[in-house]
């Protein structure tokens, strides 16, 4: 299981890198703001090109999530902030994302915000079988129901628990 | 035009047109939930032709974009299926549509996604799981509104009767196909189809609902030949960007 967002800088010695990594650490999903792009699992590598220009993968939740134009603006401007006036943000879907590439931290940073964090294995589940229940992110309850199969934003599903009555956000699995 | 050119834009204009049929629902669906539901899943089939168009103008190489190919070509320049362009209908039509078209678009992305082309099999591994949910939330749909209502059977029925001459369109093979079927670009249809007709048998039984025997399949979206439906749903969706080149806000 990977739990963590791996990406690779460790082959290439320059020394521009380590900045570039520590630049965009604090840029967050523009819709769910308490993760941050890393915690999410969206950034795939941070190279330098041939043409000797940073170059970073990002790769989308959603084929269609709108977001995605918002994150490569916000690390440009990031990049901006930290001297990087030339670099590349190009988009990457193989392989496709999953949320089994949400950091722990991400996880818990979800669940503290109110929003059922995705279970944390195996994302490919049984096409019609059942959901397992979510625990409630206010209450900790097990008695929730999934009242939208869609939330607010591709990526969430709503929830209600019957415990404490509190509608809430949960993350898709996928 | 080169097999994998039209191939690409056969899967763009289908995800694009399935797409804004489905976000005319967007502020009209019969619940707050439903409607919801239906934008996102326009969403996805929306943000799957943006994908393939881009692609499709990397493989065409005369600078054309996403925003070129979806908005600057007429009715018989688009390639997508008949089944997608069929008017909305009423919400159990709409969801008969959708059922029909993920319970191909889910075993067909899945095969896709094993593509000798890295670029479509990009595209089909991030499909699959997409379509994975659309197949899911159609059915349990087409379920509950087939072992629904006298009023709810009936509706669903109707969809069924009439969208089922669209289905053989999904499995058919012609020369642009089999170049690509050959190199290992394109799945085979006929190793998904068994897929798609176990799942429809199993959903239709569940939900009471009888699939009728089609004598006059009908055919020719993947080549440019539409019914009068698609040219509308052009004017309606092109204007803008007819109207006002290059606007951007």
């Amino acid at each position: 299981m990977v739990t963590s967002a791996p990406f690779q800088t460790l082959n290439d010695p320059d020394p521009r890198l380590a900045l570039v990594v520590k630049a965009i650490a604090e840029v967050c999903d523009p819709e769910i703001p308490v993760l941050t792009l890393n915690d999410l699992g969206v950034i795939r590598s941070v190279e330098v090109a041939k043409d000797g220009i940073i170059e970073i993968a990002i790769t989308p939740t959603y084929s269609g999530c709108p977001a995605m134009r918002v994150m490569e603006l916000d690390l440009q401007t990031a990049l901006l902030k930290a001297g990087f006036n030339a670099a590349r943000i190009k988009t990457i879907l193989s392989p496709a994302w999953t949320t089994d590439w949400m950091s722990k931290d991400g996880r818990e940073k979800l669940l503290a915000y109110g929003i059922a964090p995705p279970a944390a294995k195996a994302s490919r589940r049984a096409l019609f079988g059942d959901e397992n229940s979510l625990a409630c992110p206010r209450c900790a309850s097990a008695q929730t129901v999934e009242i939208s199969e869609f939330g607010s934003t591709a990526c969430k599903s709503l929830w209600r628990c019957q415990n404490c009555l509190e509608p809430f956000d949960a993350f898709k699995c996928i | 035009m080169t097999a994998l050119l039209s191939y690409t834009l056969r899967l763009a204009d289908t995800a694009l047109i399935l797409g804004h049929r489905l976000s005319e629902w967007s502020g009209h669906g019969p619940t707050l939930e439903e409607d919801i539901a239906l934008s996102n899943l326009a969403l996805d089939m929306i943000g799957q032709a943006r994908l393939l168009y881009d692609y499709a103008g990397q493989v065409e190489g005369k600078g054309r974009d996403e925003d070129a190919l979806a908005y600057l070509r007429d009715d018989k320049d688009f390639y997508n299926l008949l089944l997608v362009e069929q008017p909305n209908g009423d919400f159990a039509f709409t969801i008969v549509r959708h059922f029909i078209f993920s319970a191909f678009a889910y075993p067909f992305h899945s095969a896709l996604a094993a593509s000798t082309d890295p670029i479509l099999a990009g595209i089909g591994a991030k499909a699959e799981k997409e379509m994975a949910y659309h197949l899911r939330h159609a059915s349990e749909w087409v379920i509950r509104l087939g072992d629904g209502t006298a009023d709810s059977h009936q509706r669903a029925q109707a969809a069924v009767d009439e969208l089922m001459i669209y289905a053989n369109e999904l499995f058919e093979i012609d020369e642009t196909d089999h170049a690509l079927i050959k190199n290992g670009v394109a799945p085979e249809p006929d190793k998904i189809k068994p897929v798609f007709l176990a799942t429809l048998e199993s959903i239709f039984h569940q939900a009471t609902l009888k699939a009728p025997t089609v004598r006059h399949p009908q055919t020719g979206g993947r080549k440019g030949v539409h019914s009068e439906h698609l040219s509308h749903l052009l004017n309606e969706m092109q204007s803008l960007h007819r109207a006002h080149p290059g606007a951007k806000w």
